[in-house]
């Protein structure tokens, strides 16, 4: 490297750049912060969906499946499974949802099991609320199709 | 060795070593699960063979980051450990913690783990990565804040150069952005935004200090080459790191429910990001044209120089890959993203682990290097585990482009169903299965090579006064 580029040059880049981005980084954050409530209709997060999200990460569902995109890969895409599976129907999609997760695990041989998690009710019909509204996020139109 | 204290990484070394055996056998756990789906079900599911791959990578590639610190800390400041008490101390601790939460994935289910473990007074377990039991997360914030406390009093006593500075503030770094591990709101997409503020901003911000860090610190030791041209390096390559990488963070933004204008942000800066695993490339190679010394540890040349390339490689090449937004709004989640992880981690952080144990283990055995035949078994392995992960990063980019094309390009009512799809690509997945058990023969050699090396000693380098 060149001589008149200094090492005091180089110091100088790495925090003043890493200083501004920062910054500018939790100033974005803010504004982001601010435009979420919309964007994610904060006024249906009712307290059976947050108690949806409490069992969706008490049974670790995330450790098979991807939500919203990010996750593991082994399993379906529940972002938009009530469009896929309720068809913008609220009542068949929490007939669906009950059905399927209480006739799990498949046991079909060789194919990729899901287990029994031993749910009420109440909770089902939770993590069905949390589903749904997770559905009507704003995601700049995320996924490409109904398939996820 | 020049000071006793730092004898103290050699625990932390190979406690993380043996973690990295676990973390490879739950890989092929996983990776039998992908073809035969009810392998070891219900016993082991596939979320808890993922929860302990995943949480052993991250905890050994600590555990190697803090016997990092041990063996380099009191080199640069040219004193004693602050406290090697202390340090063996939060060994014990951290070992503890770490084996009972495994032990807790693997005995109890995942829910009954949260409850035994008072989830619901702090609920932060259920995300990815972020498994741990809260109060495991914890007890890392203590043995964190114990271990920089340690150095931080380290380098205060002694000599600050560029390389400590940097290593502690990648340090402290990597325990302030951890603290956003105990933010989980009930909004999803508050909770995922600032869950990358752990994720991300560790891999592609404080982490690379980190790497960088050590790096030097190699190069210094081994090519002999002056301080100051280093360090004017390590100074630009985090430079670019943070000036990239920060906003970068907005490539995980696109599709969670973040506003737009994250689409420009995040596509336009984590473009950049590529450029400081490309100018540790070009460092590497370039100390090493210009060394004054010949050192007699190629394994541990070897080890570094190939962390450079294979980082480059991961990060920046399969990290460019899909990093923008149109691009990404295909790939988002796909076994494409597994194939960018995967060598990422391994080429960045896996291979700089190995490259100071390499380089260090030899040294706290009273040896310069290691003979010539446990260094030739070292250096296959290096390469056997690298030509591994090439093969399931190609593999996996393959199965992602059948995923994309299969069941993301085509319209709703023709595209194929996740599950179809999946059985389409169980070729590649066998493949992929096969190439990691190659990698777990590069780990059995890796192992070998410490054998041979003790076996060897008397043919090896012995330490003499400069090292
Ligand atoms: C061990 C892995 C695993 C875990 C953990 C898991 N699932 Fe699944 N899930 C699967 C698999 C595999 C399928 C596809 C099964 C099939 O098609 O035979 C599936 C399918 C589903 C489906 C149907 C999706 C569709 O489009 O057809 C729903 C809904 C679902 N899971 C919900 C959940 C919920 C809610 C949780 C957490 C309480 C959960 N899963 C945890 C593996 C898992
Ligand atoms: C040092 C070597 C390895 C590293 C650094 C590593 C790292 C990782 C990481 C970071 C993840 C999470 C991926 C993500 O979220 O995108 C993961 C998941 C996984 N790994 Fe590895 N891994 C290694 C070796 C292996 C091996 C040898 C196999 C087996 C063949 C394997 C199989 C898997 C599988 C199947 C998953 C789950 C992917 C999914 O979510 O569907 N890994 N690994
Ligand atoms: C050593 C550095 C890096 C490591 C260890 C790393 C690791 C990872 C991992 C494990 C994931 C998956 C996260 C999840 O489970 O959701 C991921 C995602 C991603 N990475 Fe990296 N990464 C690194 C650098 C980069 C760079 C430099 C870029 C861009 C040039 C990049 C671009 C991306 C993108 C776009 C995603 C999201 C993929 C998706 O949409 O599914 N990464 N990375
Ligand atoms: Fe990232």
């Amino acid at each position: 490297m060149s001589e008149r580029f200094t090492k005091g040059m180089a110091r100088n880049i790495y925090y003043g750049g890493g200083a501004f981005f920062m910054l500018l980084f939790i100033g974005l954050t803010v504004d982001t912060v601010t435009a979420l409530p919309k964007r994610e209709n904060r006024d249906k997060l009712t307290a059976e969906v947050a108690q949806g999200k409490a069992l969706w990460e008490k049974n670790n569902c995330i450790g098979c499946h991807t939500l919203l995109g990010e996750g593991a890969y082994f399993a379906p895409e529940l972002g938009n499974v009530y469009t896929r599976r309720g068809m913008g129907d609220e009542q068949a999609f929490k007939a669906f949802f009950n059905a399927w997760m209480k006739a799990m695990p498949s046991g079909a041989e060789g194919r990729r099991q899901m287990p029994q998690f031993n749910l009420s009710e109440q909770e089902l019909d939770h993590l069905a609320d949390f589903l749904i509204w997770t559905s009507r996020i704003n995601t700049n139109n995320w996924p490409p199709n109904v398939e996820g | 060795m020049k000071y006793a204290s730092q004898n103290i990484a050699k625990p932390y070394f190979v406690f993380a070593l043996l973690l990295f055996v676990g973390q490879i056998v739950f890989g092929l756990v996983l990776g039998t699960q992908y073809v035969v789906g009810d392998f070891l079900f219900p016993e082991i599911p596939f979320n808890v063979a993922r929860m302990v791959h995943t949480n052993l990578l991250i905890v050994w590639l600590l555990f190697g980051f803090m016997g990092a610190t041990y063996y380099l800390i009191p080199e640069e400041c040219q004193c004693e450990l602050y406290s090697p008490r202390l340090a063996r101390i939060l060994f014990w601790l951290f070992a503890a913690a770490g084996t009972l939460t495994i032990i807790g994935y693997l005995a109890v289910p995942y829910a009954r783990l949260a409850d035994l473990t008072g989830n619901e007074l702090l609920p932060t377990m259920g995300r990815e990565f972020l498994e741990q039991p809260t109060i495991t997360k914890l007890g890392i914030v203590v043995v964190v804040l114990g271990f920089i406390f340690n150095v931080g009093m380290t380098v205060l006593r002694g000599r600050k150069t560029v390389v400590n500075m940097v290593l502690l503030t990648g340090l402290v770094g990597l325990a302030v952005f951890f603290l956003f591990a105990f933010y989980n709101p009930s909004s999803l997409t508050l909770d995922k935004y600032f869950w990358w503020w752990v994720v991300h901003l560790w891999v592609e911000g404080v982490w690379e200090l980190i790497l960088g860090a050590i790096l030097a610190f190699i190069m210094i030791r081994t090519t002999g080459v002056d301080r100051e041209v280093v360090e004017k390096w390590l100074y630009l390559i985090i430079a670019m790191a943070l000036i990239s990488g920060i906003l970068g963070t907005g490539h995980h933004f696109f599709f969670i429910g973040a506003p737009e204008y994250w689409l420009w942000i995040g596509s336009i800066f984590s473009a950049v990001e590529p450029l400081p695993f490309f100018m540790m490339m070009v460092f590497a190679f370039s100390m090493l044209k210009r060394r004054r010394r010949e050192h007699p540890n190629k394994a541990a040349m070897t080890w570094a120089v190939g962390t450079t390339i294979m980082a480059f490689l991961g990060a920046g090449v399969w990290g460019f890959l899909h990093t923008l937004a149109p691009v990404n709004y295909y790939t988002h989640g796909t076994q494409l993203t597994a194939a960018h992880g995967h060598l990422a981690f391994f080429g960045a952080y896996v291979m700089i682990v190995l490259s100071i144990i390499s380089y260090s283990m030899p040294i706290l055995a009273g040896r310069q290097a290691n003979s010539t035949a446990a260094q030739k078994l070292e250096i296959g392995s290096c390469w056997v585990m690298c030509i591994a992960m090439l093969t399931i990063t190609v593999l996996l980019t393959v199965a992602g482009a059948m995923q994309v094309s299969l069941q993301r390009l085509p319209e709703s009512g023709d595209a194929l169903s996740f599950m179809a799809t999946q059985d389409k690509i169980a070729m590649v997945y066998w493949a992929r299965l096969v190439a990691g058990a190659a990698f777990g023969v590069g780990v059995m050699m890796y192992l070998a090579s410490f054998v041979v090396a003790s076996l060897t000693h008397r043919q090896a380098p012995q330490l003499t006064v400069a090292i």
